[in-house]
């Protein structure tokens, strides 16, 4: 069987300029200018990254702490455009890069759930539709008209997730965000994750904790200092990967 | 082409929450809640033309209407212009995690504007009946300075937010430039006491124009000149040819200031 490539990631490079002086002004800006001050510093965080994502698997991202995966993650969601290389992807595109980055403290949880819903792309239809199972997924049936700046780590984690996750995204980009929340709410993510999977959604997926890539994920990409180490297998990249660590 | 459309489309239920947000949250917590975005413009204007109808007197012909008018469209522009200047700058948290297009953040902000502009027409309305002033069917026409007005914040504001990205200090510069602005557009004084020179510098200024079609289709039943529509309608279109230009230039590059 012909595998469908849904994610295409080809040379990629993505250049940071470190200004030696950092300049927030006009001010600063010229007078820095006059003196000769600033020097950019280029940093590249990735450099000639290619590889392909078949539709249905589970990929894993591995690397050390600053070896660009999630600036990696960060470009197939579009957050950042990469400076040359081009990266191509079809289909619908759920990012849980970070849980709840488009909260607002002073609404209401119900509020909360229609703005980052709305973020996330879904229409107001659809989230009326599927409300229920996002207050019976997070488990806060009596919290829904309360202001989320009073709710506990674990409360606002288990909404955004909820709300993150509704419906069948193409492509699902998890980044380290399964550590929230208790074991049992872990689970039920996991559980979630592994319908969304059956389903036929791709994932990509970084984490820190072998034991969670090892059991989710199929291939892996590993990267150091922004390039690709290698490419394959799940087990055995673990392996290696634990071992050179 | 046809992709920003679509683009738009999917993003359009997020700018609607993204603008009854920014009502909300104005006015939560307090007993009255959204009707305060009404009854604000409403008291200020009941103020303003208690004050100017006793205590200075200009020659002009109903001044504190002439006056209110003024500070409707002056106040729209400084507050959208204003608000949208930041629009990137205070989603910094989202821009950097998740995709949205970022225009939609400078849209909120002059939508959340608008809704107090149309407030605040409501508003001069009501004075209009409480002052027993003549109403003319030519009222309906205003949307359309209104219209101009809305295209020239939104061009402003996409250059605003570009340039505040990099450089704060508009953010503070910009006040004083407001000022500045406000003293070039005949909100309180007529543009019969402006001498030559002066007269020139106001009548560039765009809002000089539209404030002028606004207060004849409103006070005086007079409909706006046809030269000055069309020159007024090509300085705003222009401005946001300008502004969406420069904004698509930089936003790429908004991730790594922010």
């Amino acid at each position: 069987m012909e595998k469908k490539v849904i994610v295409k990631v080809e040379d990629v490079s993505i250049k940071f300029s470190l200004a030696s002086e950092k300049f927030d002004g006009f001010k600063e800006y010229f007078i820095q200018r006059v003196k000769k001050k600033i020097t950019y510093q280029d940093f590249w965080a990735l450099q000639d990254v290619s590889f392909e994502v078949y539709k249905g698997e589970t990929l894993g991202l591995i690397g050390v702490n600053g070896s660009g995966k999630s600036t990696m993650l960060k470009i197939i969601a579009g957050v950042m455009k990469p400076t040359c290389g081009s990266v191509k992807t079809s289909g619908v595109i759920a990012p849980l890069i970070e849980l709840g980055a488009g909260f607002d403290f002073d609404l209401t949880a119900k509020e909360n759930v229609f703005l980052n819903g709305t973020l996330l792309g879904y229409t107001r239809e659809y989230l009326e539709e599927h409300y229920e199972e996002i207050v019976e997924f997070s488990e806060l049936d009596q919290f829904m008209d309360v202001p989320v700046k009073n709710f506990s780590s674990g409360m606002f984690s288990r909404l955004a997730f909820a709300v993150a996750t509704i419906g069948q995204p193409d492509i699902l980009i998890v980044d380290e965000v399964l550590s929230v929340g208790d074991f049992h709410f872990q689970q039920k993510c996991e559980a979630r994750i592994n319908r969304m999977k059956e389903n036929g959604a791709t994932i990509l997926f970084v984490s820190h904790n072998m034991e969670q890539v090892r059991n989710l994920c199929s291939r892996i990409v590993w990267l150091e200092h922004g390039r690709v180490r290698s490419i394959g297998d799940a087990d055995e990249l673990c392996r290696e990967y634990q071992e050179a660590e | 082409m046809s992709v920003y459309i679509q683009n738009f489309v999917k993003f359009k239920p997020f700018l609607k929450e993204l603008v009854s947000r920014d009502v909300k949250v104005k006015y939560r917590r307090s007993i009255l809640g959204v009707l305060w975005t009404l009854l604000n413009p409403l008291l200020m204007m009941t103020v303003l033309s208690i004050v100017f109808s006793n205590l200075f007197k200009f020659d002009i012909e109903n001044f504190p209407l002439y006056l209110l008018c003024g500070q409707v469209i002056f106040n729209f522009f400084n507050d959208a212009t204003t608000n949208a200047m930041s629009a990137i700058i205070g989603s910094a948290s989202l821009i950097k995690k998740v995709y949205v297009p970022k225009y939609v953040f400078v849209m909120s902000r002059v939508c959340s504007s608008l809704i107090n502009l149309m407030a605040s027409c409501a508003a001069l309305f009501l004075i209009m009946i409480g002052m027993r002033a003549e109403l003319h069917w030519t009222m309906l026409l205003s949307v359309v300075p209104l219209f101009l007005l809305v295209v020239l914040a939104l061009g402003i504001g996409l250059i605003l937010a570009t340039i505040a990205v990099k450089y704060r200090d508009v953010l503070h510069l910009y006040s004083v430039l407001m000022a500045v602005l406000m003293y070039l557009t005949p909100v309180i004084y007529p543009m019969s006491i402006l001498p030559e020179w002066l007269y020139h510098l106001v009548m560039i200024n765009p809002l000089t124009s539209i404030l002028i079609m606004f207060r004849n289709v409103v006070i005086y039943g007079r409909l706006p000149g046809l030269v000055m529509l069309l020159v007024t309608a090509a300085e705003a279109v222009l401005c946001l040819g300008v502004g969406c230009w420069v904004f698509y230039k930089h936003q790429d590059g908004f991730i790594f200031d922010l």
